[in-house]
């Protein structure tokens, strides 16, 4: 062990050594694989800092509207562009519309955005990468024509194309804030899994040569079993940077989308439109763009480590 | 590998060419809008122009004529004119081609220059301090968007400093010596901004890859062998990390290609990104044609190269 | 406030025997309601000589100003003026091509490539308004050197008039004809006599492209020619660098006609970007000298004019931002379309509710704290040129007074804040184009229909597919799928006659016309087309003019349409450069005279 480069940041030496012992065979059946994650899971102190971060952002804004009452549409101009202040905490911007409120109100959308595109495009870009990574041939060669098809699709075109076919209709099932929703999701989870495809691929074609894989198969194990316990959990590396990478690129994409009519209607703030918003204001009133910001950049690197720690509490191999 | 193999997959790469480009002319024909956007609101401009101008674009025919028309000039080496300018696409390519290369490619190779070295010592020393600052500029990175980050510069470096141009142009003055520095000073901004999103999420993806390898077997061996940290981290590590770090170049390469459009817009670098996002809003479906295809080309190139040098990485990795 | 016809007259015989100068008599005519241009037309309708416009130009040789570098947020895309899609493309082109006469911005026609501007005293207009006889300047010459003659002049009006070119001019010059009188001298022969003779030839539809680069390249083989990427023409500068959308350049023309013009060596157009990034270009750190239609927030510009490195210019235009009220029910399909005018409104055909929503816009305050200087509130839609404004059009922003309305139509508040009457309910769906000012007028309506019980929703189609003549597509303006609409318009010439088709029942834009009348809202009113078509007729501009009030009043009072911001053509200028831009021509309609102070 010695002189090996500590993966974690709070392991401790001894601990190390009893569960390199634990971890050089399979742990035992008696012991609960949940409860052995969540125990690795807390030793990433980062991890457990960020779960407390994502916690309180995730509380904020979905219980923040009943505590913080100001309406986020308030217009006063009396109130135009003030610093932030005790009637107003983060300001408020050019309408004289508390940035507060508006933060906490848009927030749920960001997140939820966020989060559930990332999911979709991790998922479908797992999918599709494990099956290629493992199939060869035909299915192998068609998956990847379909990648390298969804990388050149221009996405002005499409997204409009997109908003034509489907937005009256899904607007009619799910309702307006529904299926703009799930329009939203969909398109961007829909034009992000192929990197993680393409990177899953790539890990699957190395991993699956790999010897404790080779073990595995001639131990008899079915080709979802290769899959699930032996070539993914060693393959979750990139996936998890690019889920996370995907989280901070929805919630801008999102803002983006808005200028092409796709995204929510322009009055709900989301924190990327916010940010937008708030750019030809950036010499006089910065703390306008601080706020939205920082949201999303701590939003970003609650997710991003614990992301790691999952990583940490998924991985049997990983010394703890 | 085999001359073989890559022969028979240049020869699939043509008919998965010819399906992308059937998809992507069918998105642009089927895309709302037209190229007449001005026209519309113009009272003195006859109806009956606006009709013509369409039926003279050909813009009524049915699809799967003016793809079939579109294909046969492209077999020939016609791209076509565009709707909007009347020069042909070729001509308006080439014309962006060199800043392109320049400022995209520029930021591009800045970018896996300082990401590989970075990733591969933040993960040398995992939650050092080095290993903290290169995180936080990663995050800080990827979750502010560039028309933020751009603005940022602009405001510091030519509003307050007044050190460098905001605006880019093809034609800075000067000549010798001044013209080099004219030229490079203008590029600053946009290859900075360009260069920083784009590293930020490789750092992370090499950081990680990085430290999934160092912990594996045959690592801790080769360090057991008494060869040097350096040697191992460079001949052991890096080498077997970087599967997933081709992988992200080769999707991130075509972009030299297709632009960076909102960098682009903010400095108004003249490169195709601009190019296609005017092209887009126009609905100058022969320019989106024109450069689309093309960087559908250098995907499909781009990610066979990948291919090849996965078994080149890891000789294990067989492509059949 | 209408001045009677032998009034009228009486003043022009003071002018032309002298006892009443040029320059009171536009000030009596602006006292009561005509404005300069309309005024000079009188003028020069009853007889009495063009004053020619008092240049400024100082500089007393020909260059040594160095570049002039401007920006332009979008770059021109091609360079032939009979094809430009839009502003961009018109002053791109005028840099290189000139018209007969161009309109300065309080209206004037000044002389370009005439000798003179046509009046009744030099024998130029017919005295039954039926002709117009231009005697163009001698000795101007093309870039290439060819001298510019009568021939020129009579084959852009063939070139533009040919259905097969599909020129975007060919407004101007479809319905007239055009003879060679000799080699400097062309009549313009209208059909019926015309009020406004001032449009073939002159501004943004008046540009001449030389007839032997172009003649081999007339109808369908128009788009072929390579002179229309190369422009050869007679403006200051020589065509030397094009790039699609990015960048125009040219070098000073040492032949130019005008003597000592122009005063720059050398001329840099760069297009791109977005406005706010261009007005700080110009005013913040002055690396260019110009930059065009700064569509941003005046409180933005106000910040930036600080720099202390230039200033905004604002000039007067016919742009009319406005708010449409859908006549017909923009949720029913009857034989494939929605807005079909088979159907009526709702809830919008009560007049009560329009008028409630017409009392909810609070104009004052999208002035103030939107559009600031760039704009002035009025709930008239003809607003500019001034001499067609109504001034009986006294809307305000009142919430009381729009609940009370509201109250007494029996529209009562339910359960969920919104009113209703018979199970209907006064929710709305209010679309616009994706623009920063545009949102925020949105905004600050919909929080006051929502103090009035009235439920907003806010929807906002990209301006590329809004503004577009797509059949197939429901979100563009002519459709009008929704029940409010904003967004503006505006004559481009200082004459409303075409723009006001809007609202004759024969413009109406549906399925049969692939939507491409002028009608948007469906408004259908006998009594306004008859009074339009009397007004078309009317050569009595005094009496036309106030017509066309009476045309704005209807269609505002009967809430087809209100009024919001009328908005003013600004632009972001370097401290030293003198330019004039004009509200009713291309902004280079005086580059020959731009210069900067020393």
């Amino acid at each position: 062990m010695a002189g090996s480069t500590l993966a974690s940041p709070s392991v401790d030496p001894a601990a190390a050594d009893e569960a390199a012992r634990a971890g050089a065979v399979r742990p035992a059946a008696a012991f609960s694989p949940a409860r052995d994650a969540w125990r690795r899971f807390r030793r990433h102190r980062l991890a457990v800092v960020s779960l407390g971060v994502l916690s309180i952002i995730a509380f904020a804004v979905v219980f923040g509207p009943f505590i913080w009452r100001l309406a986020i549409n308030d217009i006063d101009f009396a109130a135009q562009l003030k610093p932030p202040s005790l009637a107003h905490p983060f300001g408020t911007d050019d309408l004289g519309q508390d940035i507060l409120a508006r933060l906490i109100s848009g927030g749920r959308i960001s997140l939820a955005v966020g989060l559930a595109a990332m999911v979709v495009a991790v998922l479908v870009g797992v999918l599709v990468g494990a099956t290629a990574g493992m199939s060869r041939g035909h299915i192998d060669a068609g998956l990847m024509w379909l990648a390298d098809l969804f990388l050149s699709l221009p996405q002005l075109p499409l997204l409009l194309l997109v908003i034509y076919l489907f937005r009256d209709s899904l607007k009619s099932i799910f309702g307006p804030e529904g299926g703009v929703f799930i329009l939203i999701v969909a398109v961007i989870g829909g034009l992000r899994w192929m990197p993680v495809a393409r990177l899953v691929r790539a890990q699957f074609l190395s991993l699956r040569e790999k010897e404790f894989v080779e073990a595995a198969r001639a131990l008899g194990a079915s080709r979802l079993r290769l899959v699930v316990h032996h070539i993914l959990p060693n393959a979750l590396g990139p996936v998890i940077v690019a889920g996370t990478i995907d989280v901070a690129n929805a919630i801008i994409a999102e803002s983006t989308l808005s200028f092409l009519g796709l995204g929510f209607p322009p009055d709900i703030p989301t924190w990327g439109r916010v940010l937008f918003d708030a750019k030809d204001y950036l010499d006089v009133a910065p703390y306008w763009a601080l706020f939205p910001g920082s949201a999303i950049f701590l939003a970003v690197l609650s997710i991003n480590f614990i992301g790691d720690g999952l990583r940490d509490a998924l991985d049997p191999r990983r010394v703890m | 590998m085999s001359s073989d193999f890559l022969l028979r997959r240049l020869l699939i790469a043509i008919p998965s060419l010819l399906g992308i480009s059937v998809v992507l002319f069918t998105v642009l024909a089927l895309a709302p809008g037209d190229p007449f956007g001005e026209l519309v609101t113009n009272p003195n401009v006859p109806a009956e122009v606006r009709l013509a101008l369409r039926a003279s674009l050909g813009l009524d025919d049915p699809i799967y004529l003016r793809y079939f028309r579109w294909l046969w000039a492209m077999l020939q080496g016609d791209w076509g004119f565009s709707f909007v300018s009347r020069m042909s696409v070729d001509r308006l390519i080439l014309q962006r081609l060199p800043t392109t290369v320049a400022v995209i490619g520029a930021s591009q190779i800045l970018a896996i220059m300082v990401a590989i070295p970075v990733g591969v010592l933040a993960a040398a020393k995992p939650y050092s301090m080095f290993d903290q600052i290169a995180n936080t500029f990663a995050f800080i990175g990827f979750s502010l968007p560039t028309f933020f980050t751009g603005l940022l510069l602009i405001l510091v470096f030519s509003v307050q400093l007044d050190w460098l141009p905001i605006v880019y142009s093809t034609e800075v003055g000067g000549s010798g010596l001044t013209y080099i520095w004219n030229a490079v000073r203008q590029a600053i901004m946009p290859v900075t901004v360009l260069g920083l999103f784009q590293g930020a999420s490789l750092v992370r993806y090499v950081r990680s890859s990085v430290l999934e390898v160092i912990k594996l077997d045959f690592v801790t061996t080769a360090r057991s062998k008494g060869i040097g940290e350096r040697k191992v981290l460079v001949l052991h590590v890096v080498r077997n990390a970087l599967i997933p770090v081709v992988t992200l170049v080769a999707l991130q390469m075509p972009i030299v290609f297709g632009g960076a459009i909102v960098t682009e817009q903010i400095f108004r670098v003249p490169g195709i990104g601009s190019l296609l996002i005017s092209a887009m809003l126009a609905n100058d479906t022969p320019v989106i044609m024109g450069v689309t295809f093309v960087f559908s080309c250098l995907v499909v190139l781009f990610n066979l190269l990948a291919d090849i040098l996965y078994g080149w990485l890891d000789p294990r990795i067989a492509l059949r | 406030m209408m001045m009677d016809e032998t009034e009228l007259k009486g003043l022009l015989s003071k002018v032309r025997s002298g006892r009443l100068s040029r320059r009171g008599f536009v000030q009596r005519m602006a006292a009561v309601g005509v404005v300069a241009p309309l005024a000079t037309q009188l003028l020069a309708i009853g007889g009495v000589a063009q004053a020619q416009t008092k240049s400024s130009y100082k500089p007393t040789k020909r260059g040594g100003g160095g570049a002039l570098k401007v920006l332009w947020w979008q770059g021109p895309t091609l360079l032939n003026p009979h094809f430009a899609t839009g502003t961009k493309d018109q002053d791109g082109s005028r840099v290189f091509y000139e018209p007969l006469a161009a309109w300065d911005p309080e209206g004037n026609l000044v002389p370009v490539l005439a000798a003179e501007i046509p009046t009744r005293a030099n024998g130029g207009l017919a005295a039954d308004g039926k002709s117009v006889t231009w005697k163009l300047k001698q000795g101007v010459k093309f870039h290439d050197g060819a001298p510019f003659t009568a021939d020129d002049v009579v084959f852009n009006w063939e070139y533009s008039r040919d259905p097969a070119t599909a020129a975007v001019t060919s407004g101007s010059y479809k319905d007239v004809q055009v003879e060679k009188i000799d080699q400097f001298t062309v009549k313009v022969i209208f059909p019926v006599s015309k009020p406004f003779w001032a449009d073939a030839f002159i501004g943004v539809n008046g540009m001449i492209i030389p007839k032997h680069l172009f003649k081999d390249f007339t109808g369908a083989k128009s788009r072929e020619a390579p002179t229309n990427l190369k422009p050869v023409g007679t403006g200051p500068y020589l065509f030397k660098e094009f790039k699609p959308g990015d960048l125009l350049t040219g070098d000073i023309n040492p032949n130019y006609h005008m003597p000592n013009r122009p005063y720059f060596d050398s001329f840099e157009l760069k297009g791109g970007g977005d406005a706010v990034s261009a007005a700080r270009a110009v005013l913040q750190t002055g690396e260019y000298d110009f930059a065009w239609n700064m569509q941003v927030e005046d409180e933005v510009l106000l910040r930036l004019e600080k720099g202390g490195k230039g200033r905004v210019h604002i000039n007067e235009s016919g742009s009319m931002e406005h708010i449409q009220f859908n006549t017909t029910d923009p949720w029913t399909e009857v034989d494939g379309e929605r807005s079909s005018i088979k159907t009526v409104h709702p809830t919008l055909s009560d007049k009560a509710v329009r008028d409630a929503l017409a009392l909810l816009i609070d104009r004052d305050s999208v002035q103030k704290y939107i559009y600031g200087r760039t704009g002035i509130a009025t709930a008239n839609y003809l607003f500019n040129p001034p001499a067609f404004r109504s001034k009986s059009i006294t809307d305000t922003f009142n919430v009381d007074a729009a609940i009370d309305i509201l109250e007494k139509a029996g529209w009562k508040k339910g359960a969920d804040g919104i009113r209703e009457k018979g199970g209907k309910k006064l929710k709305f769906v209010f679309q616009t184009s994706i623009n920063q000012p545009r949102q925020k007028t949105q905004a600050i309506f919909k929080q006051a229909c929502q103090k009035a019980g009235i439920e907003i929703e806010i929807k906002s189609v990209t301006a590329s597919v809004f503004f577009s003549s797509d059949v197939a597509n429901p979100d563009t303006y002519p459709h009008f799928y929704t029940d409010l609409q904003m967004y503006t318009t505006g004559p481009s010439f200082p004459d409303p006659g075409v723009w006001m088709q809007s609202y004759l029942s024969r413009e109406v834009c549906q399925k049969d016309n692939k939507w491409q009348g002028r009608n948007i809202t469906r408004y259908r009113n006998k009594a306004w087309d008859d009074l339009y078509d009397k007004a078309e007729q009317e050569l009595d501009p005094i009496k036309r003019a106030a017509m066309y009030m009476e045309l704005n009043n209807m269609v505002v009072r009967d809430r087809a349409v209100v009024g919001v911001i009328a908005r003013s053509g600004v632009s972001a200028m370097n401290g030293k450069l003198q330019a004039n831009p004009s509200g009713w021509d291309s902004n280079f309609w005086d580059l020959f005279d731009w210069y900067k102070d020393a």
